[in-house]
């Protein structure tokens, strides 16, 4: 099954290139070529950000396969992308 | 848009359209600022906020984002229903919309690596271009202070607070403190937006809550100081009492209006003023009510319009009194000369009587207004609260220009003063005792205008009769010493025999020079 996984950021900050950087990189690791990846830059698209109730950016939402997750920050900690984001399961 | 014109350092002031608040901030909130509000649990601050969107909305067309960070934003909708507010309608019709920053359903968000709350900001933006929003609630700091731990978030709430002032919105940040006194808030961001900082109290005083909203401070531009009392109704949400704020700017009428009583007119040197509040003071059964009906019965006489607010007798017995005194209620209130307004003194709280008695004179517009009595209300509240009121009700009634007349009973059936009395003297203008007085074993009554502002008046303590056509003033008690006092001392010498048989006692000449 495909993931999709949503990446909100506020403008093309350091931070918001780091986590774009960041989770190209755990997602090419973990899950091959089976997901997509949507980069939404809240600035550009503040509604959806209303829609999805984003607080804080950079924030992951992967939305799916089920239960929807959601991870906030540069993601520079892998271990706690994996955990947050429910990523194991794929190499089982 | 409601502004009013800056003041001397340039602060403009957004009227925010809640009752009271605009008179004691001397016009609102600090326009195009952030002010924090601050108060523990349950002292009212989200009611507060959403009322400055909803004011905005229903006075002056001015558009309104809610930002919650604890309610979600469908609990708001049905909580702000209960005051009258649809905000489901004003959402449709672009008048209003929520930031939703609950905390959502499910599995808390995990962290990895540095965020800021950007995406919020960018939010706010979006909803308050959306709506040409002019004011914004945040609610609350503690919110969001829960969902995110982290020292960043100081930095971002102070780049929230700097992006609402780009946009030039009027802002409300609710904050909690643990107690009504000491720190306005916990969270150490306070001093970035607190230019401006409104305390809402919700004390404990004698048993009773007492609500009271404070400015602590406005920077650039005045307020009243001090804390002012306020109620939540049902159908206007917070209504803050301004008591003295009001301006004593109302003009001292000399146009003189009669008690009802001939004989007591002219002991008042030719009747009360138009615009000012009696208090009668006596014990029980002294004649309060009766003089009230006098006072009521006067006002019908001369086609004026009377509303009495009765707190110790009902709708019937007050009929029934009046009609043995020869005054017909009924026929004045069919006529309506009159209208009786009966409430039981501990159906509500001071702060709700005091808005009732303000909406009935509202509606009804007459010129004459009674309370009977002022004691029974005293019941209901603490010394503080009770004061408060009467100064606010009497500037409210000298403000409209009434004439007013409450009733004060006195705890001792000889002499004393009552709890009202004491706290009250000084607020109205004129002051009546009524005192029982006993002479040789006889229980008679006596009546003294003690005080009249303005204008000479009798100061002697003369006997009054009571019968089925009303009161009647007799001549005064001119061999008995010590009335007020309630120890009556009768003084049988030959020497006032002798001054009786001299001169004729006639109650109208004798009028003193004003000292």
């Amino acid at each position: 099954m495909k993931y999709v996984i949503k990446l909100y950021i506020t403008g093309q900050t350091p931070r918001s290139l780091r986590a774009i950087e960041n989770l190209r990189r755990i997602c090419d690791t973990e899950l091959d070529d089976q997901y997509e990846l949507v980069v939404i830059d809240v600035l550009e698209r503040p509604q959806l950000a209303e829609d999805e109730k984003i607080l804080a950016t950079p924030t992951v939402v992967k939305e799916l396969p089920p239960p929807i997750r959601r991870i906030i920050g540069d993601l520079s900690d892998t271990e706690r992308v994996l955990l947050g984001l429910d990523l194991w399961s794929s190499q089982v | 848009m409601g502004a009013v014109e800056a003041g001397a350092a340039g602060v403009e002031k957004l009227l925010t359209g809640i009752e009271g608040f605009d008179l004691i901030t001397y016009g609102g909130l600090p326009r195009g600022r952030t002010t924090l509000i601050s108060g523990t649990a349950g002292s009212a601050k989200t009611v507060f906020a959403a009322q400055f969107l909803a004011s905005g909305i229903d006075q002056f067309a001015e558009p309104g984002v809610f930002v919650t960070f604890e309610e979600r934003s469908a609990d708001i909708r049905r909580n702000l229903a209960g005051f009258g507010w649809d905000v489901a309608r004003w959402e449709a019709a672009g008048k209003w919309a929520f930031v939703d920053a609950s905390i959502q359903p499910g599995e808390p968000t995990l962290v990895s690596g540095d965020f800021d709350l950007g995406a919020l900001i960018v939010r706010i933006e979006h909803a308050i271009r959306r709506l040409g929003a002019s004011r914004v609630s945040i609610d609350s700091l503690g919110g969001i202070f829960t969902q995110f731990d982290s020292s960043r978030i100081r930095h971002e709430i102070f780049r929230l607070t700097a992006a609402l002032k780009d946009l030039g919105v009027t802002g409300l940040l609710t904050s909690e403190r643990c107690a009504d006194e000491g720190e306005v808030g916990r969270y150490g961001v306070e001093e970035f937006v607190a230019d401006n900082v409104l305390v809402l109290r919700n004390a404990l005083e004698q048993e009773k809550r007492r609500r009271t909203v404070e400015v602590l401070k406005f920077r650039g531009t005045s307020h009243q100081k001090g804390q002012f009392p306020f109620t939540i109704t049902d159908g206007h949400g917070i209504i803050v009492l301004p008591l003295s704020a009001i301006e004593l700017r109302q003009r001292s009428s000399n146009v003189r209006i009669s008690s009802g009583i001939p004989e007591l007119d002219g002991m008042c040197g030719g009747g009360f003023f138009r615009d000012s509040v009696v208090l009668v003071s006596g014990a029980t059964g002294t004649g309060k009510t009766l003089l009230t009906t006098e006072f009521l019965s006067g006002g019908a006489e001369a086609g004026e319009r009377s509303l009495l607010f009765a707190f110790e007798e009902s709708h019937d017995q007050l009929f029934r009194n009046a009609l043995s005194w020869g005054v017909d209620f009924e026929a004045m209130e069919a006529d309506g000369r009159l209208r009786l307004v009966c409430v039981y003194p501990e159906a509500t709280t001071l702060e709700d009587h005091l808005i009732t008695i303000k909406r009935e004179i509202e509606s009804f517009n007459p010129n004459r207004v009674a309370i009977d009595s002022l004691s029974a209300l005293e019941r209901v509240s603490s010394i503080r609260s009770f004061r408060e009121f009467v100064i606010s009700l009497t500037s409210f009634i000298k403000h409209r220009e009434l004439a007013g007349l409450f009733t004060a009973t006195t705890p001792e059936l000889m002499g004393g003063t009552s709890v009202s009395e004491a706290h009250i003297s000084s607020i109205t203008d004129s002051i009546i005792l009524l005192r029982y007085v006993e002479i040789l074993g006889e229980m008679r009554r006596g009546l003294a205008v003690l005080k009249m502002r303005g204008s000479m008046h009798q100061k002697e303590i003369r006997e009054f009769s009571i019968d089925d056509k009303g009161m009647h003033i007799g001549p005064a008690f001119r061999n008995v010493s010590g009335i007020l006092s309630g120890r009556a001392i009768h003084a049988a010498n030959e020497e006032i025999g002798r001054l009786d048989a001299m001169f004729q006692d006639d109650p109208n000449k004798s009028l003193r020079p004003p000292v």
